[in-house]
């Protein structure tokens, strides 16, 4: 009797086993991207609990400098949009864009984490830290965490250009490129929210 | 920052904090005794190398899941002795006797069960018969990411040492399982208990939410061929359903948990009574996790009932559609009711009567469920084994404290037994007689699977009386103190109360359990030793219905030689009685076809990573800066050296499964 399911060629289950990896993966990333909403979504709430609790020290409206936040926020916006561009020379195999798309995205992610720690730095000196409200717990923990993910995002990324260069664009690194361009539009889309609920309605002193 | 400096090698670590309370000595005898003794065995049979090679790195899920249900065991008789202590203390701490411990151990006692419970029995049971069972029920060889899954089992072994250690050096939380602030605050709790609780919960919850997403991905990637959603046995279903609430809800406890920390180290205003804080917020955020965890819990316990009944019944689970709807209702219900858990908060009447009318809604899922379960052994077959028994027993007492749950969801009632002696009695019914009989059931129902043999019925049904005896004497007269308005938590009360015969009847019910645990043990060695008589010789001890029993017992380590294709709800069954089911048949080939298959090599980055996460808490726990930092890299650093490893997998050729195969089937004598 004829076998019911023809044997496939060594290469093409190679290759099919590979392209289920790499969706299984790719889906097993978002469901994690879910969980971080779900993280900050708590934050987020924990924010609107406290961000009246002002307890005598200073509310949104004095502490925070929009144009400052502007300046960061366009630096992680354009990050964005060389990552984009990262992906883009991805898809087309060109190994040597993708590092140097992946290089800018990492200098304008620094540069933003410059700019938030020094707005932090400043916020302690002027006897403005964690410790004097509520309302600067909840911003600190919000924002910081937000930052904390733009770390990991960048040491992520500086394995991952290190990699790149060493052994090109195999599968593997592939793949991992493109959930790091998941992640990092993530934290774009999450530093949107913060721009907004906390930066922008803190700033008209809503 | 200037005491921390000054302590910079050992942090607030001192030769005092090592207690010296008998009990607690006798405690830590025990704990360290243990394990030394199993080191000094494993050393004089030079069986360390196996032990590392063949369990401490493995990817198999079978064997990870053998090494949760190990752990929580040994959780569950930690955790029983601290109810123990409760109730001895209860039973005897009256009028001018003030028993056996101090009120400050007593309140470790108490949080230190409900934590150990919750975290490492109940979700170390769950995991565990998860990973034994449900790749193999889907048809598959594994999960979707071994690494990961080992990663977390290890992160739960950290977290679990991390509560264990605390007995030995410093003290555990005195604020309950849930550490409600203020009281939990640096303020009024300035010693280390409360920071073991934080990062062993923290370190232990990041595995569960790494499971979480582990077992979603493979129940939605790694179904065999022709099993479609609806074609799932109801297991995988209601793990589908547990895990959903797993992604939901844990980043909420993480949040929380570090909220906490941060309020307790860096002196944040979260939770603080002044300041601009909030503790509300706490009770809140904690519950929004909290009551989904609940549900994370039974509805694994309800898949596997839906299992046994149908097996032992020897019939089709009665209501799979009906079944489905009520888990998916089940989970998006259960994050809506966690007020009632504080509806003398002072919520006002509008909000305390949503989440009461929501409380009550979310039985009528539950309801539909015990229903079906009651329709399926209705014109069953019916076949009283072990695990049928523990079904009943719950039936039994899941309906009582339900009963007595739906009371509670009433707001003026709740008003009345909140913090009560009624609650606890309540959701010691759910969670005992629903979470823990369920993965009772489900270990012996499935461990013929593992062990290649079934365990000693008798010694089962006398460990089943002894707990359901035991069980309903113990926790029975707690609804009654309840409503005499009897708290939770109390280490002495006064003789007027008349509260104390039923203390007493209370604490003999938890000496029956005590029996009923010995029992098991009991079964357990005796069925080793009896072993060949009881050998499972066709790889379908029960007559089942899913894949599990298509294979032999125990299973190969590639679970299928052949991944099997699938064209109805039990596959098996259909095979095996094709004129019950016509055209139901599992479409296997004359000629079995052979193919290479690939699984995760070993690897020991997962205890590596969980061992400096461990470090770290322990560094958190004590403010040693420098174990925080060292523990945070190596994490980061062994996570990068596992991502850049390019080969980790193997292949076994097509020729090697055909031998292996063979060879098992002719040992098991399996007629394929």
């Amino acid at each position: 009797m004829e076998p019911i399911i023809a044997i496939p060629s060594a290469k093409s289950l190679k290759r099919q086993e590979k392209e289920e990896k790499n969706n299984k993966m790719l889906f097993g990333f978002w469901v994690y991207i879910m969980t971080d909403c779900v993280l900050f979504a708590s934050l987020f709430a924990t924010y609107a609990v406290l961000h009246n609790n002002v307890y005598n020290g200073p509310g949104g409206a004095q502490i925070f400098k929009l144009p400052y936040v502007l300046g960061e926020t366009l630096l992680l916006l354009t990050s964005s949009f060389s990552c984009g561009l990262a992906t883009i020379s991805l898809q087309n195999r060109s190994k040597r864009k993708v590092i140097s798309y992946f290089i800018l995205t990492f200098i304008l992610g620094l540069g933003f984490i410059v700019m938030e720690l020094n707005e932090f730095h400043n916020l302690v000196l002027a006897h403005e830290s964690w410790r004097r409200s509520g309302f600067l717990s909840a911003y600190f923990t919000l924002v910081g965490t937000h930052g904390l993910h733009v770390i990991v995002g960048l040491i992520w990324m500086a394995v991952m250009i290190t990699r790149v260069s060493i052994s090109g664009l195999t599968n593997n690194i592939v793949r991992r490129l493109k959930m790091l361009a998941i992640f990092w539009h993530f934290l774009d889309v999450i530093w949107i929210f913060i721009f907004t609920i906390v930066y922008l309605l803190g700033a008209l002193h809503l | 920052m200037i005491s921390y400096f000054a302590n910079f090698w050992i942090g607030k670590l001192s030769i005092h904090q090592v207690p010296t309370n008998p009990i607690t000595v006798g405690g830590i005898i025990i704990m360290v005794g243990l394990p030394l003794l199993i080191a000094a065995f494993l050393t004089y049979k030079k069986k360390w190398r196996w032990l590392y090679r063949e369990w401490l790195t493995t990817m198999d899920a079978k064997k990870i899941g053998i090494m949760y249900i190990i752990v929580a065991f040994l959780m569950l008789l930690r955790g029983g002795s601290d109810a123990a202590l409760i109730r001895v203390q209860q039973a005897t701490s009256v009028g001018s006797s003030h028993g056996i411990i101090s009120s400050s151990t007593f309140q470790q006692v108490f949080s230190a069960h409900g934590t150990i419970m919750i975290f490492f029995v109940a979700m170390g049971f769950m995991f565990g018969i998860i990973n034994l069972i449900l790749p193999v029920m889907l048809g598959s060889r594994d999960v979707a990411f071994p690494f990961m899954n080992s990663v977390s089992f290890w992160l739960f072994f950290g977290g679990m040492i991390l509560v264990n250690l605390s007995l030995i050096i410093g003290q555990f939380s005195n604020a309950g399982w849930l550490a409600y602030p203020p009281l939990s605050e640096l303020r009024y709790n300035p010693g280390v208990g409360i920071d073991y609780w934080i990062w062993s919960l923290q370190i232990a919850g990041i595995g569960s939410l790494m499971s979480g997403i582990n077992f979603i991905v493979t129940i939605l990637k790694h179904r065999c061929q022709g099993m479609t959603l609806m074609r799932m046995p109801m297991f995988a279903w209601s793990v589908l359903g547990s895990m959903s609430l797993v992604v939901f809800a844990f980043p909420i406890l993480t949040v929380t948990l570090a909220l906490l920390a941060l309020d307790r180290t860096i002196g944040t205003h979260f939770f603080t009574a002044g300041g601009g804080g909030n503790m509300m917020m706490y009770v809140n955020l904690i519950w929004a996790w909290g009551h989904p965890e609940v549900y994370i819990l039974v509805l694994p316990a309800f898949g596997i009932f839906s299992e046994v009944v149908s097996t032992f019944s020897q019939k089709r689970l009665f209501g799979y559609t009906s079944m489905v709807l009520a888990i998916w209702a089940i989970v998006l219900l259960s994050f809506t009711v966690w007020l009632h858990h504080f509806f003398t908060m002072g919520a006002g009447s509008n909000v305390n009567a949503f989440f009461g009318i929501m409380t009550m809604i979310i039985a009528v899922p539950t309801g539909v469920k015990l229903f079906n379960w009651i329709f399926t052994m209705y014109q069953g077959r019916i076949r009283l084994k072990n695990p049928m028994y523990w079904f009943l027993g719950f039936v039994v007492i899941f309906t009582i404290g339900g009963m007595a749950g739906v009371l509670m969801a009433i707001p003026p009632v709740d008003f009345q037994l909140h913090n009560s002696l009624f609650l606890v009695a309540h959701f010691h019914m759910m969670i005992v007689g629903g979470v823990l009989f369920g993965f009772f059931s489900g270990l012996l129902y499935w461990l013929p699977k593992i062990l290649g043999f079934r365990l000693n019925e008798r010694l089962g049904r006398y460990a089943f009386w002894c707990w359901i005896v035991g069980f309903l004497m113990a926790f029975v007269p707690l609804y009654i103190l309840g409503m005499m308005g009897a708290t939770r938590r109390l280490d002495h009360y006064q003789t007027s109360t008349g509260w104390h015969p039923l203390f007493v009847v209370a604490g003999i019910g938890v000496i029956i359990i005590a029996a009923g645990v010995a029992f098991q043990i009991l079964q357990i060695i005796y069925s080793l030793i009896t072993r060949h008589k009881l050998k499972d010789t066709t790889g379908d001890p029960w007559n089942g219905r899913t894949l599990e029993w298509s294979i032999p017992s125990p299973m190969p380590f590639y679970n299928f030689a052949i991944l099997p294709t699938v064209n109805s709800r039990d596959p098996w069954w259909a095979k095996k009685y094709p004129k019950e089911e016509p055209g139901l048949q599992i479409t296997n080939k004359e000629q079995p076809i052979y193919q290479d298959i690939v699984l995760p090599k070993n690897s020991s980055m997962g205890m590596l990573i969980a061992g400096f996460a461990f470090l770290f808490g322990f560094g958190a726990v004590w403010h040693i800066i420098w174990l925080v930092i060292a523990g945070l890299i190596g994490v980061i650093v062994s996570i990068i050296i596992r991502s850049t490893k390019e080969d980790t997998d193997y292949i076994i050729p097509a020729k090697e499964v055909e031998r292996l195969d063979k060879q098992y089937r002719l040992e098991q004598g399996v007629q394929s």
